[in-house]
């Protein structure tokens, strides 16, 4: 291996930077997997999230997973959470869906209202 | 790129969570992931000692940070499935505190953790220790960098003096003079050494650092180098740490192949080597002058001093030799300045110090904590108190070379001048606790057979005295104690401080002094009323039930191997002499202190 430089020792930093071990997220997005939310397809917007957080390259936005939320007919859900702002909870998710709400709601911080059930309530930690 | 996950596994893979299992884990849990096709979603990474030992194999998962302890290999089918699929801790690993009820999931919850301030083990449990990169990506080899292009060597000493901080190996000499007094002295040759040989019975603080961050060991040895302008530096460690030595081996080669030692390191023209060399774990090599004569191949025994090493150390050549945690805390205070160190601390004791927590506590492990706090809030808070419902009796801190500090002086501010006037020692940062169960004399005794053993013999106050106090002694706990032997110890003991050449022999009486200074009435029965009053010291136990006082509960029966117990519902119990072989079974059984 090459020798480093103080540049190469910043670069490493960046790309090697383990935010999630190191907290204070922007965001969470919780994918509630049930056994209702699988069946109805949460792993392909589950995939769908990691895909476009890997394409991003967006490190301090924490993913999770949650169990039925109580809406079985409206799976698959999930929530998003900005910090400091209530969670939103979206409905019946496509992966198309997924991908439109993780560019405009947690990336631009707009909700998608359209494919919102509600706003507010219910957090998970 | 590094792939995205969505969550991290730290599983701790120090030698105490090794010892518990924690590999097996590791594999069953790669198995599972597989299985379970979360294999690029779940990422596994070991790392160094986590703190919390008592509960190995710990493990800690990002980003909930949610802390799980002893999970076993046939736990984590079910564990994958309820964390990674369903999205919920599983309560059957979380911690509980004694005598409580309800779980605490978040790791930073956990009372153990809440009072801890991780600066030596700022890297605890969010590092892979093997993976230089993953050190680098939290702020690693910045300090170097800071320290080799922007500084001057003046102005590394002068923030190191500022800082305040003082060698953590025990002493408590103030680190930035110590290079000063280096840097001063012309040379073309100078070493910069690593004192890794930790021997206090009980201390683990060393070893933990060199295996969870072996990195941060180098980086506050290149810093050192710089501001005294030693080009080649050695790491002794003890051979009995295979798997401190083996991490170090490794962080040495990554730092040469990425030019972070070797010539030219980081393009700023200064060059650096640093080899490893492996002591044969005599106590005595942990003093400088005999480590260094160790590393030069002869018998490690300790000179006097002066020439002190910042002249002449090794090979006659000017030397700095610092404390593992001591190279640790280095580089954030390049980093953060002088004055973020000494923000926290007691007015001349500044920072965190490391201390290993072990003996009759609840939380035994790793702990890091501001200097200057109350000794109550480590051993209570921190330490969860006393195990199995017993009482605090003393905490032996320094190992052999320290002393007992008794309950009425629980809440003694924990800093070097505070400790001292106990008449223990900071030390190296071992607590060994100690609760009604223990004899002061035969603790005394179990310290004196350490040191009698590992004096290397050169000073006879230390080579015959120490010997002469072991059997003194072991006469006291054999119930044939002499009028008088409580004063021919304490003189002795002056005697062996005042004369000896180096610090062993001065502080080996340590234990001897303080366990008269504050239980001498323990000495006093096991001489005059050839009693021993915790039981420990067999020649001096009659092995009576005392029929007030017992219970009539049974334990004692239970517990007898020999059938020497005499028993039944309702009755007191009957020790028969003619079959009890004297083995304490009774006594440890025995809740109510009834058998004498």
């Amino acid at each position: 291996m090459a020798k480093l430089t103080i540049a190469d020792l910043k670069k490493i930093k960046e790309e090697h930077h383990q935010g999630l071990r190191e907290g204070g997220f922007r965001a969470k997005i919780t994918v509630h997997m049930g056994t209702c939310g699988i069946a109805a397809g949460a792993r392909p917007i589950m995939n769908a999230i990691m895909e476009e957080m890997a394409k991003a390259n967006v490190k301090d936005v924490a993913i999770t997973t949650s169990g039925c939320a109580g809406l079985c007919s409206k799976e698959p859900m999930a929530t998003v959470e900005l910090a400091g702002e209530p969670p939103v909870k979206y409905i019946s998710l496509t992966e198309e869906k997924m991908r439109k709400i993780f560019a405009e709601h947690v990336q631009g911080g707009k909700a998608v209202t359209e494919y919102a059930l509600v706003i507010g309530h219910e957090t998970t930690y | 790129m590094e792939t995205t996950y969505r969550s991290n596994i730290m599983i701790c893979a120090g030698t105490g969570c090794v010892a518990n299992g924690s590999l097996k884990v590791k594999d069953a849990l790669e198995t599972e992931l597989i299985k379970r096709n979360l294999q690029k979603e779940v990422k596994i990474v070991l790392t160094g000692c986590n703190g919390f030992c008592a509960k190995g194999p710990v493990m800690v998962v990002y980003p909930e940070d949610i802390f799980y302890q002893q999970v076993k290999p046939e736990d984590v089918p079910h564990l994958v499935e309820e964390h990674f699929i369903k999205g919920r801790p599983v309560q059957k690993f979380l911690y509980t505190p004694p005598a409580q009820k309800d779980t605490i999931p978040v790791m930073n919850d956990i009372p153990f953790f809440k009072h801890q301030v991780l600066r030596a083990l700022r890297n605890r449990s969010l590092i892979d220790a093997e993976k230089i990169e993953e050190y680098i990506a939290r702020d690693g080899y910045m300090a170097a960098a800071k320290a080799l292009t922007e500084m001057t060597p003046e102005q590394i000493v002068n923030d190191m003096k500022r800082s305040g901080l003082r060698g953590r190996g025990g002493a408590g000499f103030l680190t930035g003079l110590k290079w000063e007094l280096c840097a001063r002295v012309t040379g073309e040759i100078k070493y910069i050494l690593c004192n890794g040989d930790e021997g206090d019975p009980g201390a683990f603080m060393d070893r933990s650092i060199m295996e969870a961050d072996p990195h941060s060991v180098l980086e506050g040895m290149i810093i050192a180098a710089k501001a005294i302008n030693a080009h080649y530096g050695y790491i002794y460690v003890r051979a009995e740490y295979p798997l401190a030595v083996h991490r170090l081996q490794l962080a040495i080669e990554q730092a040469k192949e990425n030019g972070l030692l070797g010539k030219d390191i980081l393009g700023s023209g200064f060059d650096l080597d640093i080899e490893i060399y492996q002591g044969a774990g005599a106590f005595v090599c942990g003093e400088e002058t005999a480590l260094m004569a160790s590393i030069e191949g002869k018998r490690g025994m300790p000179r006097a001093k002066p020439p002190f090493p910042a002249v002449k150390g090794l090979w006659q050549r000017p030397s700095v030799l610092n404390n593992v945690e001591t190279f640790a805390n280095v580089p954030p205070i390049i980093l953060n300045g002088a004055d973020w160190f000494a923000s926290i601390g007691s007015e001349k004791s500044k920072g965190t110090k490391v201390f290993a927590l072990s003996g009759a506590l609840n939380n035994i492990g790793l702990v890091e904590v501001p200097m200057g706090i109350p000794l109550k809030t480590v051993i209570f808070d921190i330490g969860g108190g006393i195990k199995n419902n017993r009482k605090f009796k003393a905490v032996q801190m320094g190992g052999p070379s320290g002393g007992c500090i008794p309950n009425s002086l629980i809440d003694t501010p924990v800093d070097f001048e505070n400790i001292n006037k106990t008449g223990a020692i900071m030390g190296s940062g071992g607590m060994v606790v100690m609760d009604e169960t223990t004899c002061m004399p035969a603790m005394a005794k179990f310290f004196l057979e350490f040191t009698e053993d590992e004096s290397c013999g050169k000073c006879v106050p230390c080579r015959i005295g120490n010997k002469t106090l072991l059997s003194i002694l072991t006469r006291i706990t054999n119930g044939e104690g002499r009028e008088g032997d409580i004063e021919l110890l304490l003189e002795l003991s002056q005697q062996i401080k005042d004369t000896s050449l180096c610090g062993l022999g001065q502080t080996s009486p340590n234990p001897v002094l303080t366990t008269i200074k504050y239980f001498r009435d323990e000495y006093e029965a096991h001489i005059k009323e050839h009693r021993c009053p915790a039981r420990v010291c067999t020649p001096l136990v009659k092995f009576v039930v005392d029929q007030a006082k017992c219970k009539k509960c049974g334990q004692c029966f239970k517990a007898c191997p020999v059938g020497a117990l005499k028993w039944e519902k309702g009755q007191v119990a009957y020790i028969d002499p003619e079959k009890c072989t004297k083995c304490k079974s009774c006594i440890k059984a025995c809740r109510f202190w009834s058998i004498d």
